[in-house]
C-alpha cells in the first residue's frame, strides 16, 4: 500500500467512527457550501444598488461598497480621509515593528513617541496647511486602533506598578492592590463604562469637563491595567526564588532589583500570554458602541440605519467579523509563534532549509 | 488617598446638588412603570416596583448564563475532543472553529445572529419547521409546551412555548463564543495527561472505562476546573452585552432605570453589586472545589 493510501485511510477511515465521522462531514459540506457559494458569491449583488439587492436571494455586497467610506473613517471630513487612512496604516506599521525581537530595546520608545506625534499632527490637524477636525469627528478604523493603542501603552506600566504592590510585603500596598484588581476583574466592562460615561462628569470639580473618547479611554484603561497586571503578576511567578536573592546580593535596592533583574525576565516570559490579553482588550474595544462613540463595529451598526440598507445586517456583520478577525488572527498566531520554545524554532527552521 | 477620596465625594456631592440629582436607594420601591418582555420564574407587569424589575433583570441574567453554561460546556467539550481526533476533517473543521469564533469579538457575534434570525428567517405565515411541532420565524423560535402545540393564528403563532430573537441570539452568541474558549481547555487537560498514565492504568488490568474513570478524567479535571471556572465567569459577565440587542439582562434594566429616576450612581452600583456578588460566589466555590480535588 502506497504512503498516501495509508495516510488517507489513517485520517478518514481509521474504524467504523471515524468513517461515520467523515461520512457525516462531507454530507453536511456537500448540503451547505453550494447553497453558500451561491449566497456569497454566485448570487450576491457587487454594485452599491439597493434595489437590485432587494431582488435578489444573494448577499448584498454593495451595502459595503456603498459605506466603506464611512464604516472606515465614520464622519471625519470626506476630503480629509486620507489622513485617518494614514495615521492607521502608521499605527499598524509600528505594532508590526515592535513584534520584532531585534527591536526590542530602548529606541522603541523614541519611534512610538515620534509615530505617535505624527498621528497626533495628522488627526487633528490645524498645522501645515491641513483643516483641524475636533475628535467628536474621528470614527472608524482609527478610533478602534487608538483606543486599543493608548489602552495598551498606559495600562501596561500601570499593570507592572500593581503586580508589584500584588506581590508587596507591606500589607496596606498589597490590599488595595487586590482590591482594584478583583473589583475591576469581577465586573463586566459595560458596568466600567457606564460609570465613565455618566458618573465621571460628577466626580470631576465643577467647570472641568472631559470629553466622552476620553472618558471612554480611562475606563479601557482602568479594565485593561487590572487584567494586565494579572498576566505580569504570573511572569513575576514564574522567577526563581535564587535571582531575587541574587539581585539583593548584588547591593542593589528594590527598585534596581526589579528594574534591572526581575522585570526584564518576568516580562519576557509574559509577552505570549500578554499578546493574548491584548487580543482580548482589541476585542473589547467594541464595547465602546454602547455608550455611543463610533468605532469600528459603531459605524457599520449605523450604516444600517439608512433606510435603502436596513436589510443588509448580515452582510454588514460577516464584513466585520472579517475585518476584527484579520487583526486577532494575525496578533494570535504571532503570540502562537513566540510561544514555541525557541529550540523547536529553530529545528523548524533547518527543517524549512531542508524542504525544498 | 484620603484626600483624593474626599475630593471626589466632595465634588460629587456639589455636583449632585447643582443638579438637583436625588440620592439613595428610595426609588427602588417607586412604581417602575415599564413593560419587561422576558421573565423567568417572576411575575411582573408595569405597576411592579423598580425593586421587583431589578428583581427580574437578575433573573434574566442568571438563566440566560446558566443555559448558556450548559451549552458551552457540551459543545467546547465536542468541539476540543475532536480537534485531537485521529479523523483529519473533524480536527481541521474544529479548528477552524476555535480560531474563527475566538478571534471576532463577541458583540459583533451577537449582532450577526440577531440580523440572522431577524432578517435571515422567513415570516411567521412561512416559518420553517425542522421538526413536528418546532417552528423558526424572524419572531423567535417555538416549541412545543405541555399546553400543546404552537399553531399560527392570523400573522403569529400562539401557545407552545416561544424564545425571543433576543434570547435565542443572546444564547447563540454567548455559547458558540465561550465554547471555543472551552474547546481548548478541553484539549490541553487531555493532553496534559501522559501516555504513561493509560498504559499504567491498562498495566494494573483496569478495563478502559475504570481506567477513563478512575485515573484520567480526575488528573484531567485538575488542569481543566480552574480555567474552566473563570470561562463560566467570564460568560456571566459577557451575557451584560445583552443590553446591545435589547434583551433584558440585569444591565439593560438597571439602565432603563438609571434614564427614568435620574439616577446613575446607584444604578451603577446595583450592576457593580450584583455582578461581584457572582464573581466572589465563583470564586469562592471554584478554591472550595479545587480544595477538594487536589493531591492531598
Amino acid at each position: 500500500m502506497s504512503a498516501r493510501m495509508k495516510w488517507l485511510r489513517e485520517s478518514f477511515f481509521s474504524g467504523w467512527l471515524s468513517t461515520a465521522a467523515t461520512l457525516l462531514i462531507l454530507f453536511l459540506l456537500w448540503k451547505s457550501i453550494p447553497p453558500f457559494i451561491d449566497w456569497a458569491f454566485l448570487d450576491a449583488v457587487w454594485r452599491p444598488d439597493a434595489k437590485a439587492c432587494r431582488a435578489t436571494e444573494g448577499a448584498c455586497w454593495g451595502f459595503i461598497a456603498d459605506k466603506h467610506r464611512f464604516i472606515l473613517f465614520g464622519t471625519y471630513p470626506y476630503e480629509e480621509h486620507w489622513r485617518p487612512a494614514v495615521s492607521s496604516a502608521l499605527l499598524v506599521a509600528l505594532w508590526v515593528f515592535s513584534g520584532f525581537r531585534r527591536f526590542w530595546n530602548w529606541r522603541l520608545i523614541p519611534t512610538w513617541l515620534a509615530g505617535l506625534l505624527v498621528i497626533a499632527v495628522l488627526m487633528w490637524g490645524g498645522v501645515l496647511g491641513m483643516p483641524y477636525v475636533e475628535n467628536e469627528r474621528w470614527g472608524g478604523l482609527i478610533l478602534t486602533l487608538l483606543l486599543s493603542t493608548f489602552g495598551v501603552a498606559i495600562a501596561f506600566p500601570l499593570s507592572i506598578l500593581l503586580a508589584l504592590a500584588r506581590r508587596s510585603s507591606m500589607p496596606v500596598i498589597h490590599w488595595l492592590a487586590v482590591g482594584y484588581i478583583e473589583l475591576i476583574r469581577g465586573v463586566p466592562l459595560i458596568s466600567l463604562l457606564f460609570m465613565a460615561s455618566v458618573l465621571l462628569p460628577l466626580f470631576l470639580p465643577e467647570g472641568v469637563t472631559i470629553d466622552k473618547l476620553l472618558r471612554a479611554q480611562i475606563a479601557m484603561i482602568l479594565f485593561a491595567a487590572a487584567y494586565l497586571a494579572e498576566v505580569v503578576r504570573g511572569g513575576l511567578q514564574a522567577i526563581d526564588r535564587e535571582q531575587y536573592d541574587a539581585a539583593q546580593a548584588i547591593g542593589l535596592g528594590y527598585w534596581g532589583q526589579m528594574g534591572f533583574i526581575i522585570l526584564p525576565q518576568a516580562l519576557r516570559i509574559a509577552v505570549p500570554p500578554l499578546v493574548n490579553t491584548i487580543v482580548a482588550f482589541f476585542k473589547d474595544t467594541s464595547l465602546v458602541l454602547i455608550i455611543g462613540l463610533f468605532d469600528l463595529l459603531s459605524t457599520i451598526k449605523v450604516s444600517l440605519n439608512e433606510p435603502a440598507w436596513s436589510g443588509s445586517g448580515v452582510e454588514a456583520y460577516v464584513f466585520a467579523s472579517l475585518l476584527y478577525f484579520a487583526f486577532c488572527f494575525a496578533m494570535s498566531a504571532y503570540s502562537k509563534r513566540l510561544e514555541r520554545p525557541a529550540l523547536e524554532r529553530a529545528a523548524a527552521k533547518v527543517v524549512d532549509v531542508a524542504a525544498p | 488617598m484620603v484626600a483624593i477620596a474626599w475630593f471626589f465625594i466632595h465634588n460629587t456631592a456639589v455636583n449632585l446638588e447643582a443638579r438637583r440629582i436625588a440620592s439613595g436607594f428610595g426609588f427602588l420601591s417607586r412604581e417602575a412603570g415599564f413593560e419587561i418582555g422576558e421573565k423567568f420564574f417572576l411575575s411582573y407587569s408595569a405597576a411592579d416596583s423598580y425593586l421587583r424589575a431589578l428583581a427580574v433583570g437578575v433573573l434574566n441574567t442568571l438563566g440566560v448564563a446558566l443555559v448558556g453554561i450548559v451549552l458551552a460546556t457540551f459543545l467546547g467539550t465536542a468541539v476540543g475532543l475532536a480537534r485531537l481526533s485521529p479523523n483529519f476533517l473533524l480536527r481541521s473543521l474544529s479548528a477552524a472553529y476555535v480560531e474563527f469564533f475566538r478571534n471576532v469579538p463577541l458583540l459583533v457575534q451577537l449582532f450577526f445572529w440577531y440580523a440572522l434570525i431577524t432578517e435571515g428567517l422567513p415570516h411567521p405565515r412561512e416559518a420553517l419547521s425542522p421538526l413536528p411541532g418546532v417552528f423558526l420565524s424572524n419572531r423567535g423560535i417555538l416549541l412545543p409546551s405541555l399546553e400543546g402545540a404552537p399553531r399560527l393564528e392570523g400573522f403569529n403563532f400562539v401557545g407552545g412555548t416561544a424564545i425571543t430573537p433576543e434570547f435565542a441570539a443572546l444564547l447563540a452568541g454567548l455559547s458558540v463564543y465561550t465554547a471555543a474558549f472551552i474547546a481548548e481547555i478541553v484539549r490541553a487537560g487531555v493532553l496534559s495527561v501522559e501516555r504513561g498514565q493509560w498504559e499504567a492504568a491498562q498495566g494494573v488490568g483496569l478495563t478502559r472505562r475504570e481506567a477513563l474513570r478512575h485515573v484520567i478524567v480526575p488528573q484531567a479535571l485538575r488542569v481543566v476546573v480552574p480555567p474552566l471556572a473563570s470561562q463560566y465567569l467570564n460568560l456571566t459577565k459577557n451575557s451584560s452585552l445583552a443590553v446591545a440587542i435589547g434583551y433584558p439582562d440585569l444591565v439593560s434594566i438597571a439602565n432603563t432605570t438609571m434614564n427614568q429616576t435620574g439616577q446613575p450612581i446607584e444604578g451603577v452600583a446595583i450592576i457593580m453589586g450584583v455582578y461581584l456578588t457572582i464573581s466572589l460566589s465563583i470564586s469562592a466555590f471554584m478554591n472550595w472545589y479545587n480544595a477538594r480535588i487536589s493531591l492531598r
